[in-house]
């Protein structure tokens, strides 16, 4: 009796959850449809998640009042240098702390996990400093270099790396490969999980990044998505049709990710709390 | 055991990684520090000097910073519990074994992918002021009409819990994921052990759930907490600091400091307050978690 009712109750919990979590992103979708002056009116019923006529007219006005197009290569260059350069350098340094033995890695991998903690708010400040005197604000470099080595990163792979089968390598070993050419032939191909969790850590702290591009960043050339939509936000006339096709276009790249690989993302950031 | 004789190849190895952590990490974090105990202002005639604790002693009785850590605090006690208390009742509706589960988690984990900057605009207009604001609209139906509508970003007792909201939105399917996987990783055998012995659902919950997800609370309760301290993007966008104030955080200060009026030293010296408290509470969590292997 108690068995049947508990079902149900917990299905009606779920919708109530899943109606809370998902009404400002149908608001969002549905407002990037609808003409301007419709969005904030019908947004206290239910039409704020329903665009009777639905138009693309918003996301033209978005290409014809700022260049999107520019901002969005912005972002993808970025992030997809952080990501390129980050998995490289960040795998290879989780290799040799989990794999080779040398003189000084006990010390310095303490130091890794030292470094962990420093969020990037603590040492903002003195970094902007050291970049505007290396005369570095307002380039693609001074949003890139920075955020490429990664402590966490290096303790992600260091801790996949380490609960690897020995086997493999020893075979590569006596076959005559170096170090270099084991990691690459060896090791790589059998990391695809921690790779994943990596980069999905790595892309969604990184495609909202947002207080650095505005503290080095002033003209637009250089400036990522996450800062233009404030700036487009604060460009008179507010227009939230316009503002919201913005995000949507914003929001695509990682949530379509997201939407194909979402065992993924999961599971990489569950990674996150797994401890060694 | 790991291979011996590679010692110069594996070196080169990690050092661009290390390289990059000391120039960009370690470094600037020294340089904090440091300028902390200067009176380091950009193109000020004064001369550069040594100030010591000055700039600590100067923030700690600035009213307007005060008050940011007030308003950082109250942000941190409310979210923290909030969001921890949320994702945990969520998540143990997802660890069951009914259809359409794996959806609802791809729904409630969707605003994690959403950046903070278009989350923040998009809470602009649900805080709307008039009745057509959603959430004056929304607060309006549940009270049946009683609610007058408020402007939430402009009222001093409303802007910040506006934001917490915000906030508790986006990051809450953060945690639910984290804690779904430590719900998984209990045994089954515990729960029926429990079951046998005549434990009822909240006993099952109270004596098996709880403790056995205790580490993973503890660490999930510290990244809130040092995330909510860093508090930052959703206010630049949504108040910008304000109505008198009512909205500032550490950070905030610390740029508006170092950036709006270029008090590099006073900015720095906000900084390492701030990895202070999130250094002592990394510590504090250590030491429980250490504590806990101790007892089992």
């Amino acid at each position: 009796m108690k068995r049947r009712l508990i079902i149900p109750f917990t299905y009606l919990c779920l919708l109530l959850c899943a109606l809370l979590f998902i009404s400002p992103i149908g608001l969002l979708l549905a407002g990037s449809l609808k003409p301007d002056d419709l969005v904030l009116v019908e947004s206290g019923s239910w039409r704020a998640l329903w665009p009777a006529s639905a138009s693309l007219d918003n996301y033209r006005d978005v290409f014809s009042r700022v260049d999107f197009t520019h901002y969005l290569l912005n972002s993808l260059f970025i992030n997809g240098m952080i990501l390129g350069l980050g998995l490289l350098l960040n795998s290879i340094a989780g290799y040799a702390f989990a794999r080779l033995s040398w003189r000084g890695r006990g010390l310095l991998f303490n130091l890794v996990l030292a470094v962990m903690i420093i969020p990037l708010e603590a040492i903002a400040v003195p970094l902007f400093y050291i970049v505007s005197l290396l005369g570095w604000r307002d380039t693609y470099l001074v949003q890139i270099l920075p955020f490429i080595a990664n402590a966490f990163s290096i303790y992600l792979f260091y801790t996949y790396f380490i609960g690897m089968p020995r086997e493999l390598e020893e075979a590569a070993h006596i076959d005559g490969a170096g170090v270099v050419r084991t990691y690459f032939t060896i090791i790589l191909p059998n990391a695809k999980p921690v790779f994943a969790s990596v980069a999905i850590l790595t892309f969604l702290t990184q495609w909202g990044a947002f207080l650095w591009p505005l503290l080095v960043t002033s003209g637009e050339s250089v400036r990522p998505l996450p800062l233009a939509i404030a700036t487009f936000h604060g460009l008179p006339p507010l227009r939230w049709g316009d503002l919201f096709a913005f995000g949507v276009m914003m929001v695509l790249p990682i949530l379509s990710l997201f939407l194909l690989f979402q065992r993924l993302f999961v599971r990489g950031v569950a990674a996150t709390g797994i401890k060694g | 055991m790991p291979e011996e004789g590679r010692g110069p190849a594996a070196f080169l190895l990690s050092a661009p990684a290390l390289v990059g952590l000391l120039l960009f990490v370690l470094l600037p974090f020294l340089l904090a520090v440091a300028l902390s105990l200067t009176n380091l202002r950009l193109g000020s005639p004064l001369p550069l000097e040594w100030v010591g604790l000055e700039q600590y002693r100067r923030i700690l009785n600035d009213p307007s910073f005060l008050h940011a850590l007030i308003n950082n605090l109250l942000f941190v006690l409310t979210v923290v519990p909030v969001q921890t208390v949320l994702a945990l009742a969520m998540a143990m509706l997802l660890n069951q074994r009914l259809g359409a589960i794996a959806w609802f988690r791809v729904l409630f984990f969707m605003p994690v992918v959403f950046p903070l900057s278009l989350v923040a605009v998009v809470w602009v207009l649900i805080f709307a002021p008039g009745p057509d604001g959603p959430m004056n609209a929304l607060l309006e139906l549940i009270s049946f009409g009683a609610w007058t509508p408020r402007d939430f970003l402009h009222d001093e007792q409303l802007a910040l819990p506006a934001i917490m909201l915000t906030s508790i939105w986006q990051g809450t399917g953060f945690q639910m994921v984290v804690i779904l996987a430590g719900l998984q990783a209990i045994s089954a055998e515990l729960y029926e052990a429990a079951t046998i012995d005549g434990a009822g659902c909240w006993q099952r919950f109270w004596f098996v759930t709880l403790p056995q997800l205790r580490n993973t609370l503890i660490f999930v309760v510290l990244v809130t907490t040092i995330l909510a301290f860093r508090l930052f993007d959703q206010v630049q966008i949504m108040t910008q600091g304000g109505p008198h104030d009512a909205t500032t955080t550490i950070m905030f200060e610390a740029v508006q400091s170092a950036f709006a009026r270029q008090q590099i030293g006073s900015g720095a010296a906000m900084t390492v307050v701030m990895f202070l408290v999130v250094l002592l509470l990394s510590l504090l969590q250590r030491r429980i978690a250490s504590q806990e292997r101790e007892v089992s």
